[in-house]
Protein backbone atom coordinates (compact mmCIF):
# COMPACT_ATOMS: atom_id res chain seq x y z
CA UNK A 1 0.00 0.00 0.00
CA UNK A 2 1.17 3.50 -0.66
CA UNK A 3 -0.27 6.81 0.36
CA UNK A 4 -1.13 9.54 -2.12
CA UNK A 5 -2.28 13.10 -1.69
CA UNK A 6 -5.07 14.23 -3.97
CA UNK A 7 -4.75 18.00 -4.18
CA UNK A 8 -7.59 20.19 -5.23
CA UNK A 9 -6.56 23.66 -6.38
CA UNK A 10 -8.54 26.87 -6.35
CA UNK A 11 -6.38 28.32 -9.09
CA UNK A 12 -3.10 27.40 -10.64
CA UNK A 13 -4.30 24.33 -12.45
CA UNK A 14 -5.67 24.54 -15.99
CA UNK A 15 -9.34 25.47 -16.04
CA UNK A 16 -11.90 22.73 -15.52
CA UNK A 17 -13.98 21.65 -18.52
CA UNK A 18 -17.19 22.65 -16.76
CA UNK A 19 -15.66 25.87 -15.41
CA UNK A 20 -18.47 27.80 -13.72
CA UNK A 21 -17.70 29.40 -10.33
CA UNK A 22 -19.54 27.69 -7.50
CA UNK A 23 -21.47 30.85 -6.60
CA UNK A 24 -23.14 30.67 -10.01
CA UNK A 25 -24.49 27.16 -9.37
CA UNK A 26 -27.95 26.45 -8.01
CA UNK A 27 -28.10 25.57 -4.29
CA UNK A 28 -29.09 22.03 -5.25
CA UNK A 29 -26.05 21.76 -7.47
CA UNK A 30 -23.84 22.88 -4.59
CA UNK A 31 -25.49 20.30 -2.32
CA UNK A 32 -25.04 17.58 -4.91
CA UNK A 33 -21.37 18.48 -5.22
CA UNK A 34 -20.81 18.40 -1.46
CA UNK A 35 -22.73 15.15 -1.18
CA UNK A 36 -20.60 13.59 -3.91
CA UNK A 37 -17.40 14.43 -2.03
CA UNK A 38 -18.80 13.06 1.23
CA UNK A 39 -20.02 9.87 -0.43
CA UNK A 40 -16.66 9.45 -2.11
CA UNK A 41 -14.83 9.71 1.24
CA UNK A 42 -17.31 7.36 2.93
CA UNK A 43 -16.90 4.80 0.17
CA UNK A 44 -13.11 4.91 0.48
CA UNK A 45 -13.41 4.38 4.21
CA UNK A 46 -15.44 1.28 3.39
CA UNK A 47 -12.79 -0.03 1.03
CA UNK A 48 -10.09 0.65 3.60
CA UNK A 49 -8.43 3.30 1.44
CA UNK A 50 -9.32 6.53 3.22
CA UNK A 51 -6.72 8.28 5.35
CA UNK A 52 -7.63 11.93 5.69
CA UNK A 53 -9.38 14.81 4.00
CA UNK A 54 -9.63 18.50 4.84
CA UNK A 55 -10.85 21.65 3.14
CA UNK A 56 -8.75 24.79 3.18
CA UNK A 57 -9.72 28.45 3.21
CA UNK A 58 -8.61 30.45 0.18
CA UNK A 59 -6.90 32.92 2.56
CA UNK A 60 -3.21 32.19 2.72
CA UNK A 61 -0.20 34.29 3.61
CA UNK A 62 3.44 33.81 2.75
CA UNK A 63 5.89 34.33 5.61
CA UNK A 64 9.65 34.12 5.83
CA UNK A 65 12.43 35.10 8.19
CA UNK A 66 13.76 38.51 7.18
CA UNK A 67 15.96 39.45 10.11
CA UNK A 68 15.13 40.46 13.67
CA UNK A 69 12.05 42.59 14.34
CA UNK A 70 10.74 42.82 10.83
CA UNK A 71 7.36 41.57 9.66
CA UNK A 72 8.30 39.24 6.83
CA UNK A 73 4.84 38.76 5.43
CA UNK A 74 3.49 38.98 1.93
CA UNK A 75 0.39 38.08 0.06
CA UNK A 76 2.44 36.85 -2.90
CA UNK A 77 2.08 35.98 -5.67
CA UNK A 78 5.42 34.64 -6.77
CA UNK A 79 4.32 33.54 -10.20
CA UNK A 80 1.73 34.57 -12.72
CA UNK A 81 -0.91 32.53 -10.97
CA UNK A 82 -1.42 32.11 -7.29
CA UNK A 83 -1.39 28.43 -6.52
CA UNK A 84 -4.09 28.13 -3.91
CA UNK A 85 -4.92 24.78 -2.50
CA UNK A 86 -8.62 24.28 -1.81
CA UNK A 87 -8.35 21.04 0.05
CA UNK A 88 -6.90 17.59 0.05
CA UNK A 89 -7.64 13.97 0.51
CA UNK A 90 -5.10 11.36 1.55
CA UNK A 91 -5.67 7.84 0.30
CA UNK A 92 -3.81 4.60 0.95
CA UNK A 93 -4.08 2.36 -2.10
CA UNK A 94 -2.51 -0.78 -3.58
CA UNK A 95 -1.19 0.79 -6.77
CA UNK A 96 -0.44 4.06 -8.50
CA UNK A 97 -3.09 3.16 -11.09
CA UNK A 98 -5.69 2.94 -8.34
CA UNK A 99 -4.68 6.42 -7.13
CA UNK A 100 -5.18 7.76 -10.67
CA UNK A 101 -8.52 6.01 -10.94
CA UNK A 102 -9.76 7.56 -7.70
CA UNK A 103 -8.49 11.03 -8.61
CA UNK A 104 -10.36 10.75 -11.91
CA UNK A 105 -13.48 9.83 -10.02
CA UNK A 106 -13.09 12.74 -7.62
CA UNK A 107 -12.65 15.10 -10.56
CA UNK A 108 -16.04 13.95 -11.85
CA UNK A 109 -17.83 15.60 -8.91
CA UNK A 110 -20.96 17.27 -10.26
CA UNK A 111 -20.89 21.01 -10.85
CA UNK A 112 -23.05 23.48 -12.75
CA UNK A 113 -25.95 21.83 -14.55
CA UNK A 114 -25.26 18.65 -12.59
CA UNK A 115 -22.49 17.83 -15.04
CA UNK A 116 -19.05 16.71 -13.90
CA UNK A 117 -16.58 19.54 -13.27
CA UNK A 118 -13.67 17.71 -14.94
CA UNK A 119 -11.24 19.76 -12.86
CA UNK A 120 -7.55 18.91 -12.70
CA UNK A 121 -6.43 17.24 -9.49
CA UNK A 122 -2.83 16.80 -8.50
CA UNK A 123 -1.76 13.31 -7.35
CA UNK A 124 1.36 13.27 -5.17
CA UNK A 125 2.93 10.22 -3.55
CA UNK A 126 3.93 10.35 0.11
CA UNK A 127 7.45 9.47 1.06
CA UNK A 128 7.18 6.24 3.05
CA UNK A 129 9.23 4.53 5.70
CA UNK A 130 12.46 2.87 4.59
CA UNK A 131 12.03 -0.86 4.06
CA UNK A 132 13.99 -3.21 6.30
CA UNK A 133 15.62 -5.03 3.42
CA UNK A 134 17.22 -3.02 0.64
CA UNK A 135 20.65 -4.43 0.08
CA UNK B 1 -0.78 -8.12 34.80
CA UNK B 2 -2.39 -9.99 31.94
CA UNK B 3 0.11 -11.75 29.69
CA UNK B 4 -0.65 -10.14 26.34
CA UNK B 5 1.93 -12.21 24.50
CA UNK B 6 0.19 -15.35 25.72
CA UNK B 7 -3.16 -14.01 24.53
CA UNK B 8 -1.68 -13.21 21.13
CA UNK B 9 -0.17 -16.65 20.83
CA UNK B 10 -3.42 -18.37 21.79
CA UNK B 11 -5.67 -16.29 19.52
CA UNK B 12 -5.18 -18.24 16.29
CA UNK B 13 -5.47 -21.60 18.04
CA UNK B 14 -8.78 -20.69 19.63
CA UNK B 15 -10.20 -19.25 16.39
CA UNK B 16 -9.15 -22.48 14.72
CA UNK B 17 -10.86 -24.66 17.32
CA UNK B 18 -14.12 -22.73 16.97
CA UNK B 19 -13.81 -22.93 13.22
CA UNK B 20 -13.46 -26.67 13.30
CA UNK B 21 -16.40 -26.96 15.66
CA UNK B 22 -18.49 -25.42 12.91
CA UNK B 23 -18.36 -21.67 13.50
CA UNK B 24 -17.90 -19.57 10.39
CA UNK B 25 -14.64 -17.74 10.12
CA UNK B 26 -16.21 -14.34 10.80
CA UNK B 27 -18.25 -15.56 13.75
CA UNK B 28 -15.27 -17.39 15.26
CA UNK B 29 -13.05 -14.36 14.95
CA UNK B 30 -15.67 -12.09 16.54
CA UNK B 31 -16.31 -14.51 19.40
CA UNK B 32 -12.60 -14.82 20.16
CA UNK B 33 -12.19 -11.05 20.16
CA UNK B 34 -15.03 -10.86 22.71
CA UNK B 35 -13.37 -13.55 24.80
CA UNK B 36 -10.04 -11.70 24.70
CA UNK B 37 -11.72 -8.56 26.00
CA UNK B 38 -13.17 -10.57 28.85
CA UNK B 39 -9.80 -12.21 29.53
CA UNK B 40 -8.14 -8.83 29.92
CA UNK B 41 -10.90 -7.87 32.38
CA UNK B 42 -11.05 -11.05 34.45
CA UNK B 43 -7.57 -12.57 34.41
CA UNK B 44 -5.99 -9.77 36.42
CA UNK B 45 -7.82 -10.97 39.54
CA UNK B 46 -8.33 -14.61 38.68
CA UNK B 47 -5.78 -15.97 36.21
CA UNK B 48 -6.96 -19.36 34.91
CA UNK B 49 -4.86 -22.49 35.31
CA UNK B 50 -5.54 -23.43 31.69
CA UNK B 51 -5.64 -20.19 29.66
CA UNK B 52 -6.34 -21.93 26.37
CA UNK B 53 -9.20 -23.99 27.82
CA UNK B 54 -10.60 -20.86 29.42
CA UNK B 55 -10.50 -18.95 26.14
CA UNK B 56 -12.09 -21.80 24.18
CA UNK B 57 -14.90 -22.12 26.71
CA UNK B 58 -15.63 -18.41 26.86
CA UNK B 59 -15.31 -17.88 23.12
CA UNK B 60 -17.58 -20.82 22.41
CA UNK B 61 -20.13 -19.41 24.85
CA UNK B 62 -19.88 -16.01 23.14
CA UNK B 63 -20.35 -17.71 19.81
CA UNK B 64 -23.44 -19.58 21.01
CA UNK B 65 -24.84 -16.36 22.49
CA UNK B 66 -24.39 -14.64 19.15
CA UNK B 67 -26.00 -17.51 17.31
CA UNK B 68 -28.93 -17.68 19.74
CA UNK B 69 -29.50 -13.98 19.29
CA UNK B 70 -30.15 -14.71 15.65
CA UNK B 71 -33.58 -15.72 14.34
CA UNK B 72 -35.03 -19.01 15.53
CA UNK B 73 -35.00 -20.51 12.07
CA UNK B 74 -31.34 -19.78 11.64
CA UNK B 75 -30.73 -21.02 15.16
CA UNK B 76 -32.12 -24.43 14.39
CA UNK B 77 -29.91 -24.68 11.33
CA UNK B 78 -26.82 -23.61 13.15
CA UNK B 79 -27.42 -25.86 16.15
CA UNK B 80 -27.12 -28.81 13.84
CA UNK B 81 -23.91 -27.31 12.58
CA UNK B 82 -22.59 -26.97 16.11
CA UNK B 83 -22.36 -30.71 16.54
CA UNK B 84 -18.75 -31.78 16.30
CA UNK B 85 -17.84 -33.49 13.05
CA UNK B 86 -18.39 -37.22 13.33
CA UNK B 87 -15.55 -39.67 12.86
CA UNK B 88 -12.05 -39.81 14.29
CA UNK B 89 -10.47 -36.55 15.36
CA UNK B 90 -8.05 -35.37 12.74
CA UNK B 91 -4.64 -34.21 13.75
CA UNK B 92 -4.75 -30.79 12.15
CA UNK B 93 -2.89 -27.75 13.32
CA UNK B 94 -5.56 -25.08 13.43
CA UNK B 95 -3.09 -22.23 13.65
CA UNK B 96 -1.49 -23.37 10.42
CA UNK B 97 -4.88 -23.39 8.70
CA UNK B 98 -5.42 -19.86 9.92
CA UNK B 99 -2.14 -18.70 8.39
CA UNK B 100 -3.28 -20.05 5.04
CA UNK B 101 -6.74 -18.53 5.35
CA UNK B 102 -5.37 -15.08 6.19
CA UNK B 103 -3.00 -15.16 3.23
CA UNK B 104 -5.60 -16.50 0.83
CA UNK B 105 -4.87 -15.55 -2.81
CA UNK B 106 -8.29 -13.91 -3.15
CA UNK B 107 -7.13 -11.15 -0.77
CA UNK B 108 -5.08 -8.14 -1.79
CA UNK B 109 -1.66 -8.03 -0.14
CA UNK B 110 -2.73 -5.18 2.16
CA UNK B 111 -5.84 -7.06 3.29
CA UNK B 112 -3.89 -10.25 3.83
CA UNK B 113 -1.37 -8.38 5.96
CA UNK B 114 -4.07 -6.75 8.08
CA UNK B 115 -5.97 -9.99 8.56
CA UNK B 116 -2.84 -11.94 9.47
CA UNK B 117 -1.81 -9.38 12.08
CA UNK B 118 -5.29 -9.43 13.57
CA UNK B 119 -6.19 -13.11 13.49
CA UNK B 120 -2.84 -14.91 13.66
CA UNK B 121 -0.93 -12.15 15.43
CA UNK B 122 -3.71 -11.20 17.81
CA UNK B 123 -3.03 -7.47 17.45
CA UNK B 124 -5.86 -5.01 17.98
CA UNK B 125 -7.27 -3.07 15.07
CA UNK B 126 -5.94 0.11 16.65
CA UNK B 127 -2.40 -1.25 16.84
CA UNK B 128 -2.50 -2.31 13.20
CA UNK B 129 -3.95 1.05 12.14
CA UNK B 130 -1.18 2.86 14.00
CA UNK B 131 1.50 0.72 12.44
CA UNK B 132 0.22 1.51 8.96
CA UNK B 133 -0.60 5.15 9.70
CA UNK B 134 -4.26 5.01 8.72
CA UNK B 135 -7.36 5.79 10.80
CA UNK B 136 -8.73 2.98 12.95
CA UNK B 137 -12.08 3.10 11.10
CA UNK B 138 -10.30 2.57 7.78
CA UNK B 139 -8.35 -0.39 9.13
CA UNK B 140 -11.48 -1.86 10.70
CA UNK B 141 -13.15 -1.78 7.28
CA UNK B 142 -10.09 -3.27 5.61
CA UNK B 143 -10.18 -6.16 8.06
CA UNK B 144 -13.92 -6.77 7.88
CA UNK B 145 -13.85 -6.69 4.08
CA UNK B 146 -11.01 -9.18 4.16
CA UNK B 147 -13.01 -11.40 6.50
CA UNK B 148 -16.00 -11.27 4.16
CA UNK B 149 -13.78 -12.17 1.23
CA UNK B 150 -12.60 -15.37 2.87
CA UNK B 151 -15.81 -16.20 4.75
CA UNK B 152 -16.78 -18.82 2.17
CA UNK B 153 -13.39 -20.41 2.06
CA UNK B 154 -13.53 -23.80 3.69
CA UNK B 155 -11.47 -23.86 6.82
CA UNK B 156 -9.78 -27.15 6.08
CA UNK B 157 -8.63 -26.20 2.61
CA UNK B 158 -4.88 -26.48 2.32
CA UNK B 159 -3.21 -23.20 1.52
CA UNK B 160 -0.17 -22.14 -0.39
CA UNK B 161 2.79 -21.58 1.86
CA UNK B 162 4.29 -19.19 -0.71
CA UNK B 163 1.51 -16.65 -0.24
CA UNK B 164 1.88 -16.89 3.54
CA UNK B 165 5.59 -16.16 3.25
CA UNK B 166 4.99 -13.14 1.02
CA UNK B 167 2.56 -11.73 3.58
CA UNK B 168 5.01 -12.22 6.45
CA UNK B 169 7.79 -10.69 4.35
CA UNK B 170 5.61 -7.63 3.70
CA UNK B 171 4.99 -7.25 7.43
CA UNK B 172 8.70 -7.56 8.18
CA UNK B 173 9.65 -4.96 5.59
CA UNK B 174 7.17 -2.37 6.75
CA UNK B 175 9.54 -0.46 9.00
CA UNK B 176 9.09 0.59 12.56
CA UNK B 177 6.20 2.98 13.10
CA UNK B 178 3.47 2.65 15.74
CA UNK B 179 3.64 1.02 19.15
CA UNK B 180 4.03 -2.47 17.75
CA UNK B 181 7.36 -3.47 16.27
CA UNK B 182 6.18 -5.10 13.04
CA UNK B 183 9.60 -6.54 12.25
CA UNK B 184 9.69 -8.32 15.61
CA UNK B 185 6.08 -9.39 15.14
CA UNK B 186 6.87 -10.83 11.70
CA UNK B 187 9.76 -12.80 13.21
CA UNK B 188 7.50 -14.12 15.97
CA UNK B 189 4.88 -15.26 13.46
CA UNK B 190 7.48 -16.79 11.12
CA UNK B 191 9.05 -18.66 14.05
CA UNK B 192 5.66 -20.15 14.88
CA UNK B 193 5.06 -21.04 11.24
CA UNK B 194 8.50 -22.64 11.02
CA UNK B 195 7.71 -24.74 14.11
CA UNK B 196 4.56 -26.01 12.40
CA UNK B 197 5.76 -26.69 8.90
CA UNK B 198 8.48 -28.68 7.28
CA UNK B 199 9.45 -26.22 4.57
CA UNK B 200 12.93 -25.03 3.60
CA UNK B 201 11.58 -21.70 2.42
CA UNK B 202 9.88 -20.96 5.75
CA UNK B 203 13.27 -21.58 7.35
CA UNK B 204 14.87 -19.44 4.63
CA UNK B 205 12.57 -16.52 5.37
CA UNK B 206 13.09 -16.88 9.12
CA UNK B 207 16.86 -16.88 8.62
CA UNK B 208 16.62 -13.83 6.36
CA UNK B 209 14.59 -11.93 8.94
CA UNK B 210 16.90 -12.87 11.81
CA UNK B 211 20.00 -11.84 9.88
CA UNK B 212 18.53 -8.48 8.92
CA UNK B 213 17.07 -7.86 12.34
CA UNK B 214 20.49 -8.52 13.84
CA UNK B 215 21.92 -5.53 11.93
CA UNK B 216 19.04 -3.21 12.75
CA UNK B 217 20.70 -1.32 15.64
CA UNK B 218 23.54 -0.29 13.32
CA UNK B 219 21.41 0.66 10.33
CA UNK B 220 20.22 4.07 11.49
CA UNK B 221 21.70 7.05 13.26
CA UNK B 222 19.90 8.40 16.34
CA UNK B 223 18.36 11.09 14.10
CA UNK B 224 16.89 8.42 11.78
CA UNK B 225 19.54 8.84 9.08
CA UNK B 226 20.62 5.75 7.13
CA UNK B 227 24.01 4.16 7.68
CA UNK B 228 25.17 2.24 4.60
CA UNK B 229 26.29 -1.33 5.13
CA UNK B 230 29.97 -0.53 4.60
CA UNK B 231 29.91 2.18 7.29
CA UNK B 232 27.95 0.30 9.93
CA UNK B 233 29.51 -0.29 13.35
CA UNK B 234 29.66 -4.07 13.20
CA UNK B 235 30.16 -4.29 16.96
CA UNK B 236 26.52 -3.30 17.24
CA UNK B 237 25.27 -6.25 15.23
CA UNK B 238 23.45 -8.82 17.35
CA UNK B 239 25.75 -11.84 17.18
CA UNK B 240 23.23 -14.10 18.91
CA UNK B 241 20.61 -13.44 16.21
CA UNK B 242 23.22 -13.85 13.47
CA UNK B 243 24.28 -17.22 14.87
CA UNK B 244 20.68 -18.35 15.04
CA UNK B 245 19.99 -17.13 11.50
CA UNK B 246 23.03 -18.95 10.15
CA UNK B 247 22.03 -22.17 11.93
CA UNK B 248 18.48 -22.01 10.58
CA UNK B 249 19.79 -21.28 7.09
CA UNK B 250 22.37 -24.07 7.09
CA UNK B 251 19.77 -26.62 8.13
CA UNK B 252 17.54 -25.44 5.29
CA UNK B 253 20.30 -25.40 2.65
CA UNK B 254 21.37 -28.90 3.66
CA UNK B 255 18.09 -30.20 2.30
CA UNK B 256 19.08 -29.06 -1.17
CA UNK B 257 15.80 -27.47 -2.20
CA UNK B 258 16.83 -23.92 -2.86
CA UNK B 259 14.28 -21.11 -2.93
CA UNK B 260 14.47 -17.34 -3.20
CA UNK B 261 14.33 -16.68 0.56
CA UNK B 262 17.15 -19.13 1.22
CA UNK B 263 19.24 -17.44 -1.48
CA UNK B 264 18.55 -14.00 -0.02
CA UNK B 265 19.36 -15.27 3.46
CA UNK B 266 22.64 -16.71 2.15
CA UNK B 267 23.60 -13.26 0.85
CA UNK B 268 22.64 -11.68 4.19
CA UNK B 269 24.67 -14.35 6.00
CA UNK B 270 27.77 -13.56 3.93
CA UNK B 271 27.45 -9.89 4.86
CA UNK B 272 26.92 -10.77 8.51
CA UNK B 273 29.94 -13.05 8.41
CA UNK B 274 32.41 -10.31 7.46
CA UNK B 275 34.12 -8.67 10.42
CA UNK B 276 34.93 -5.63 8.28
CA UNK B 277 33.35 -4.41 5.05
CA UNK B 278 36.63 -5.20 3.24
CA UNK B 279 36.44 -8.85 4.30
CA UNK B 280 33.09 -9.30 2.55
CA UNK B 281 33.15 -12.32 0.24
CA UNK B 282 31.74 -10.56 -2.81
CA UNK B 283 32.62 -13.40 -5.17
CA UNK B 284 30.35 -15.77 -3.27
CA UNK B 285 27.70 -13.08 -3.00
CA UNK B 286 27.67 -12.72 -6.80
CA UNK B 287 27.18 -16.49 -7.07
CA UNK B 288 24.17 -16.31 -4.77
CA UNK B 289 22.75 -13.42 -6.76
CA UNK B 290 23.12 -15.60 -9.88
CA UNK B 291 21.01 -18.23 -8.10
CA UNK B 292 18.50 -15.60 -7.05
CA UNK B 293 18.19 -14.24 -10.59
CA UNK B 294 17.76 -17.79 -11.87
CA UNK B 295 15.02 -18.47 -9.30
CA UNK B 296 13.08 -15.22 -9.54
CA UNK B 297 14.18 -13.42 -12.71
CA UNK B 298 13.55 -10.30 -10.62
CA UNK B 299 14.90 -6.99 -11.98
CA UNK B 300 15.63 -5.90 -8.41
CA UNK B 301 17.80 -8.99 -7.91
CA UNK B 302 19.64 -8.11 -11.15
CA UNK B 303 20.20 -4.57 -9.91
CA UNK B 304 21.61 -5.79 -6.61
CA UNK B 305 23.72 -8.29 -8.51
CA UNK B 306 25.27 -5.40 -10.47
CA UNK B 307 26.38 -3.85 -7.16
CA UNK B 308 27.92 -7.12 -6.05
CA UNK B 309 29.63 -7.57 -9.42
CA UNK B 310 31.02 -4.05 -9.07
CA UNK B 311 32.58 -5.05 -5.74
CA UNK B 312 33.84 -8.43 -6.90
CA UNK B 313 35.17 -7.57 -10.37
CA UNK B 314 35.51 -3.80 -10.31
CA UNK B 315 33.16 -0.91 -11.09
CA UNK B 316 33.64 -1.16 -14.86
CA UNK B 317 32.24 -4.70 -14.91
CA UNK B 318 29.48 -3.59 -12.55
CA UNK B 319 28.51 -0.79 -14.93
CA UNK B 320 28.45 -3.28 -17.81
CA UNK B 321 26.03 -5.47 -15.81
CA UNK B 322 23.95 -2.38 -15.12
CA UNK B 323 23.79 -1.45 -18.80
CA UNK B 324 21.35 -4.30 -19.51
CA UNK B 325 18.83 -3.05 -16.96
CA UNK B 326 15.90 -0.67 -17.29
CA UNK B 327 16.93 2.78 -15.94
CA UNK B 328 13.37 3.20 -14.63
CA UNK B 329 13.99 0.56 -11.95
CA UNK B 330 13.77 1.92 -8.41
CA UNK B 331 17.26 2.79 -7.09
CA UNK B 332 18.85 2.32 -10.54
CA UNK B 333 20.29 5.86 -10.47
CA UNK B 334 21.67 5.34 -6.96
CA UNK B 335 23.48 2.17 -8.02
CA UNK B 336 24.79 3.86 -11.18
CA UNK B 337 26.01 6.84 -9.10
CA UNK B 338 27.90 4.56 -6.72
CA UNK B 339 29.57 2.59 -9.52
CA UNK B 340 30.52 5.76 -11.44
CA UNK B 341 32.10 7.24 -8.34
CA UNK B 342 34.16 4.11 -7.76
CA UNK B 343 35.09 4.20 -11.43
CA UNK B 344 36.61 7.66 -10.90
CA UNK B 345 33.90 9.80 -12.48
CA UNK B 346 32.65 12.10 -9.70
CA UNK B 347 30.90 14.48 -12.12
CA UNK B 348 28.56 11.80 -13.46
CA UNK B 349 28.23 10.30 -9.97
CA UNK B 350 27.16 13.63 -8.43
CA UNK B 351 24.56 14.16 -11.13
CA UNK B 352 23.18 10.64 -10.68
CA UNK B 353 23.10 10.91 -6.87
CA UNK B 354 21.01 14.08 -7.21
CA UNK B 355 18.72 12.34 -9.70
CA UNK B 356 18.39 9.35 -7.36
CA UNK B 357 17.53 11.66 -4.45
CA UNK B 358 14.67 13.22 -6.42
CA UNK B 359 13.05 9.83 -6.98
CA UNK B 360 13.84 8.33 -3.55
CA UNK B 361 10.81 6.58 -2.04
CA UNK B 362 11.39 7.75 1.52
CA UNK B 363 12.94 10.59 3.47
CA UNK B 364 15.99 8.87 5.02
CA UNK B 365 17.02 7.57 1.61
CA UNK B 366 16.49 10.94 -0.02
CA UNK B 367 18.57 12.67 2.63
CA UNK B 368 21.32 10.09 2.33
CA UNK B 369 21.50 10.44 -1.47
CA UNK B 370 21.39 14.25 -1.27
CA UNK B 371 24.36 14.14 1.13
CA UNK B 372 26.26 11.91 -1.31
CA UNK B 373 25.65 14.40 -4.13
CA UNK B 374 26.59 17.31 -1.87
CA UNK B 375 29.79 15.57 -0.76
CA UNK B 376 30.93 15.01 -4.36
CA UNK B 377 29.97 18.51 -5.46
CA UNK B 378 31.94 20.02 -2.57
CA UNK B 379 34.99 17.92 -3.55
CA UNK B 380 34.63 19.00 -7.17
CA UNK B 381 34.52 22.68 -6.15
CA UNK B 382 37.58 22.44 -3.91
CA UNK B 383 39.77 20.75 -6.56
CA UNK B 384 38.61 21.88 -9.97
Amino acid sequence: MAKYLLLKHYRGAPAAVNDVPMDQWTPDEVSAHVQYMQDFAARLEDTGEFVDGQALSPEGTFVRYDGEGRPPVTDGPFAETKDLIAGWMVIDVETYDRALELAGELSAAPGAGGKPIHEWLEVRPFLGAPPTITE
Amino acid sequence: MVDEDLLRTLTPTVIGILGRRGASWTAAEDAVQDALVEAVRVWRDAPPRDPKGWLVTVAWRKYLDAVRADTSRRRREVLVDEEPEPGPAEVVDDTLQLYFLCAHPSLTPASAVALTLRAVGGLTTRQIAQAYLVPEATMAQRISRAKRTVSDVRFDQPGNVGTVLRVLYLVFNEGYSGDVDLAAEAIRLTRELAARTDSEEVAGLLALMLLHHARRPARTRPDGGLVPLAEQDRARWDTRLIAEGVDVLQAALARDRLGEFQAQAAIAALHADARTAEETDWVQIVEWYDELVRLTDSPVARLNRAVAVGEADGPRVGLAALADLDPALPRHAAVAAYLHERNGDPVTAARLYAEAARSAPNLPERDHLTRQAARLNAELRSCP
